[in-house]
């Protein structure tokens, strides 16, 4: 009877769990989403120890030693979950993720050495120890890559890619060294075999770091919705190797939604996972390293004078948030500036690029903060053809994303992605710190074009001060 | 005159009596010289358009008085109406020549000119897509003529068009149909209203709808559901039944109206009949048709192109040079289109035919004078849809990475792979476990695909804690008495302890993400 109650709360768990994936694919239905995966888990962890509590075999289960464990962790995660800043949100999910990872991996190993596991015999043994294995392997690249992926984002490591010479070729000696070890592990003798494991764990996580300091800081969107695929796959192969379907089915969703959402990712910027992945972008592309050619024309500054003045006279305004707001913090002077001009019916939308800031949908949740309601803030495609009518488009901070080349120079490293095509408005103000290039190091003729003006300075600062004149 | 080693624009004058129009208006000049070009004009080329010889001069041109000369020392030459034979005869061989031109029915033209290997670009061939709007001619003398017709259509009309109450009586206001909502039919709605009439337009494409309305005209629709929209922003032909209930409410229209505005031309073929004798028969005496259409032989059954007459007491206007009745106006506009067209070819020094550029291609009707018309197909419909840009091609490294490892085929062939190799070799257990996996999976796929981009981030950090899951396999290890002498428990311990942070921390923060969306 027991196994048939805890069976069904499996169920019912991983239902919820579906049906929070789906509640949070609509605006409407997302935090009834969040509300069903968090009964979801309570429920899981209920039954787990209803399931521990009545199976005497496997022994009386210990909350000495359990609950200052849980409560703990509960109290930290609460903490981390108040305490961040919303422009670092990204930072806060790799690192979530690499304790996801950690856990995987300690997991595996727990399973290896617990006493079960030398009672199986023929080809259950095989099989068990294959996702012992992966399990393991599994959990260490997602452990070390994410804590490389938070380092980058939170900008404690660099964010240019960190490219050794033949990285491809160390990648794969590492892969073939795992397997050939890993075969090695499934015929040891127990003692052999922990060894075995422990060096196939160790490569993994040098292999963590390696192939994420690879990859430049503004691929980390994908790269960090990759690892939490990566920790939902290794969630599914400690499933398999505890026999424990809730875990297969959580890990299986977690994995394949979090590979979809990559995939999602990459085509917005018009790329293929693998060439996000092994890509070392922004240096090593195309023929014409460091730009598509030479820009023409001339830079044109202007003043926070001259901008709150055109926002005056405009009637259509657009804002194209980048990453830059999130630097800048400057999300709610911007919405200071929206609620005014929406107070004399000028009607001022938001357009976002998918890949705009360092995860995606990060300017939504950003505006969201700042009280911006959603239903002025548009997708890229949305707005694109609506841009010949703007009289006024303001760039606050972004930089590839309405840059022209993307579409006009086929050398461009860019290339072929699609951007906010900014340049068709009737005149475009774009606030930069400096003339810097963007992250993918594309000089940007958007800057040179006649209907733009610059207006240089930390985007807080001189929005506060086109917001006063503005008044 | 002092020739010069730069490359020349060269304006002839029109050289047919009845053209007022000129290829280009006096400020159009400057555009050209910034952009390193040496401006001719020939005398005189302006004068129908009010623009006199000497504002083109003191706007930067030389004015050329030998007609022959001013032909064969042209390096650019920019026209309105397709040459004549004789001038294509004094036409410089390997030069360029842009005008409209009409390709379909000029092909002893594009014969000549072919032989002196020239480069010829049509205005009207320029594709309709949202790059090129800046240059569509078509476009700009559809809008002067739709204008034109209204004002032709008052001046015939022997009332006002707006409704007045006076002292003297009410006066009803004006009714006018307009056919054909595109950039002709659109001004002439626009036009029409601001005279005070009231406005009915009828299009096959009901994506136009708001558009009539934001102009003030009132849409007229069938009870019959087919949507007309072609490519090139062109309206298709449409269905037998259509046709049939679409006569029936003109048939019911004519009796009401006063002035029908009819614009359904197709290009390079006969206008279709829209408005037959009978429903002319059937109008009020002394209304108005003014048939826009007249230059592929009229959407009335009565117009004679290039003429005006009273039929049964209805006057049906034909005229086929309605842009070149505003000849100032349509000049400066047809001016402008060339600047941006020119501009695309490049300035003096780095000037050529760009054929990788599509609107450069689809103007291209000869290349050194090989015929290249008409141009591989672009289809893009201009009206309801966006109007994008090709992507530039992605360098092949790209193109040939692993996109497509999600695509629903792939994914299939490798699981049953994976399946098959299994299910030879394995237990029930692991089948079993496999196939919850497997659906899993495939469940996952499925829910996320759709996820509106807004959202990325919460689902992402929703997802985190889910897969904090991990938490009860550590669970499992948990159990007996000294746990703390027991490696094993000691590490499921610490994943315990770690899944719960990612547990707590992904659900709270995603909490306080969504808290901050609202509506307005």
């Amino acid at each position: 009877m027991t196994t048939g109650i805890v069976t069904t709360a499996y169920l019912v768990s991983g239902i919820l769990f579906v049906m929070s994936l789906g509640g949070l694919s609509k605006q409407e239905s997302a935090r009834k989403g969040n509300l069903y995966g968090i009964i979801g888990m309570a429920f899981a962890i209920i039954a787990t120890f209803i399931k521990l509590s009545l199976d005497k075999d496997a022994g009386e289960i210990n909350l000495q030693f359990l609950a200052p464990l849980m409560i703990g962790g509960a109290l930290i995660g609460t903490i981390l979950a108040k305490r961040v800043e919303m422009t670092s949100m990204p930072e806060l999910v790799a690192i979530l993720n690499s304790f996801g990872g950690a856990a995987a991996l300690l997991v595996g190993l727990s399973t290896f050495l617990d006493p079960s596991n030398a009672q199986l015999i023929g080809s259950e043994k095989l099989i068990h120890d294959i996702e012992i294995l992966l399990g393991v392997f599994v959990g260490g690249v997602t452990f070390t890559g994410s804590v490389i992926a938070f380092g980058k984002l939170r900008g404690s490591l660099s964010g240019k890619p960190f490219l050794l010479r033949g990285r491809h070729m160390l990648n794969l000696g590492m892969l073939g060294s795992s397997i050939w070890l890993g075969s090695q592990f499934l015929n040891q003798g127990h003692d052999q075999a922990w060894l075995s494991l422990l060096i196939v764990m160790a490569i993994s996580l040098v292999l963590g770091i390696h192939l994420i300091v690879a990859i430049g800081g503004a691929d980390m969107p994908v790269v960090v919705s990759m690892l939490n695929s990566y920790s939902g796959w290794a969630a599914a192969a400690a499933g398999f190797m505890l026999k424990n379907d809730l875990l297969i089915i959580t890990g299986a969703l977690v994995g394949s939604s979090g590979a979809i959402l990559s995939y999602i990712m990459c085509k917005a910027m018009n790329r293929s996972l693998a060439n996000v992945i092994f890509g070392g972008f922004g240096t090593s592309s195309g023929s014409s390293p460091g730009g598509g050619g030479e820009v023409e024309g001339t830079i044109t500054e202007t003043t926070a004078d001259q901008v709150a003045e055109e926002l005056r006279e405009a009637k259509e305004v657009m804002i194209v948030p980048g990453y830059g707001m999130a630097v800048a913090q400057a999300q709610h002077v911007v919405k200071d500036i929206t609620e005014t001009l929406r107070a004399k019916d000028v009607n001022v939308r938001f357009a976002i690029h998918p890949v705009a800031g360092r995860l995606p949908g990060h300017m939504n949740v950003l505006l969201a903060e700042a009280n911006v309601p959603y239903d002025i803030v548009f997708e890229m495609d949305e707005i694109n053809d609506d841009l010949p009518e703007v009289d006024l488009l303001l760039v606050v901070g972004a930089n590839d994303i309405v840059n022209p080349s993307a579409l006009e120079d086929s050398s461009s490293p860019i290339a072929g992605m699609p951007v906010i095509e900014a340049w068709n408005a009737k005149s475009v103000v774009a606030l930069k710190r400096s003339m810097a290039a963007g992250y993918s190091g594309v000089e940007n003729p958007l800057y040179f074009k006649d209907n733009t003006d610059m207006l240089f300075g930390d985007a807080k600062d001189t929005l506060s001060a086109v917001f006063s004149k503005l008044g | 005159m002092s020739i010069n080693a730069q490359m020349n624009i060269t304006i002839p004058k029109e050289s047919d009596p009845s053209e007022k129009r000129v290829a280009i208006a006096p400020v159009n000049v400057v555009a050209f010289s910034k952009l390193g070009y040496d401006v001719r004009v020939e005398a005189g080329a302006g004068e129908s358009a009010n623009f006199p010889d000497s504002t083109y001069q003191s706007a930067g041109a030389i004015i050329v008085s030998d007609r022959s000369e001013v032909w064969s020392q042209a390096d650019l030459l920019l026209k309105l109406d397709p040459p004549t034979m004789e001038e294509a005869s004094m036409i410089r061989e390997g030069s360029t020549l842009i005008s409209f031109a009409y390709p379909a029915r000029n092909e002893d033209l594009l014969k000549v000119l072919g032989e002196k290997k020239i480069n010829f670009l049509g205005m009207d061939c320029v594709p309709r897509i949202s790059r090129a709007q800046s240059m569509d001619a078509l476009s700009s003398m559809a809008n002067v003529a739709g204008y034109r017709a209204v004002v032709e259509a008052s001046h015939q009309f022997g009332r006002f068009f707006t409704g007045q109450i006076t002292a003297a009586g009410k006066v009803p206001p004006a009714k006018i149909l307009v056919i054909g909502a595109g950039v002709a039919g659109l001004a002439a709605i626009g036009v029409a209203r601001n005279m005070g009439a009231i406005v009915r337009a009828f299009d096959t494409r009901p994506a136009v709808k708001e558009e009539v309305k934001s102009l003030g005209g009132e849409f007229l629709e069938l009870d019959l559901e087919e949507d007309g929209t072609g490519s090139g922003g062109y309206a298709k032909v449409m269905s037998k039944d259509f046709i049939e209930a679409e006569m029936k409410l003109f048939a019911e229209q004519a009796e009401e109206v006063d002035v029908i505005i009819t614009t359904a031309m197709i290009p390079g073929k006969k206008s279709p009949v829209l408005i037959t004798e009978d429903m002319v028969k059937s109008m009020k005496r002394g209304s108005v048709i003014v048939d826009l259409a007249a230059e592929g032989g009229g959407n009335c059954e009565l117009t004679e192109p290039g003429e005006a007459k009273v039929v049964h007491g209805v006057n049906v206007l034909g005229y086929t040079d309605l842009p070149s009745r505003l000849p100032t106006q349509s000049s400066r506009l047809y001016g402008n289109n060339l600047v941006k067209l020119v501009n695309l070819l490049g300035s003096a020094d780095e000037f050529s035919i760009d054929q990788e550029d599509e609107v450069v291609r689809g103007a291209l009707v000869l290349d050194e004078g090989k015929l290249s018309w008409p141009p591989p197909k672009v289809e893009i419909s201009q009206q309801p849809a966006k109007p994008k840009d090709e992507p530039a091609p992605v360098s092949e490294g790209e193109a040939a990475g692993g996109s497509s490892i999600f695509s629903p085929g792939m994914m299939f062939g490798l699981l049953a792979i994976v399946l098959l190799a299994l299910g030879w070799k394995g237990e029930n257990d692991f089948l079993d476990q496999l196939t919850v996996f497997v659906l899993s999976c495939f469940v996952g796929y499925m829910v996320v695909w759709n996820v509106t981009p807004s959202l990325h981030t919460p689902l992402m950090s929703v997802t985190n804690a889910i897969s904090g899951i991990i938490l009860i396999g550590g669970m499992l290890f948990v159990t007996g008495a000294e746990l703390w002498k027991e490696t094993k428990s000691i590490l499921a311990g610490v994943a315990i302890f770690l899944a719960t942070i990612n547990v707590a921390g992904g659900f709270l923060v995603t909490h306080r993400m969504l808290k901050m969306f609202r509506k307005e």
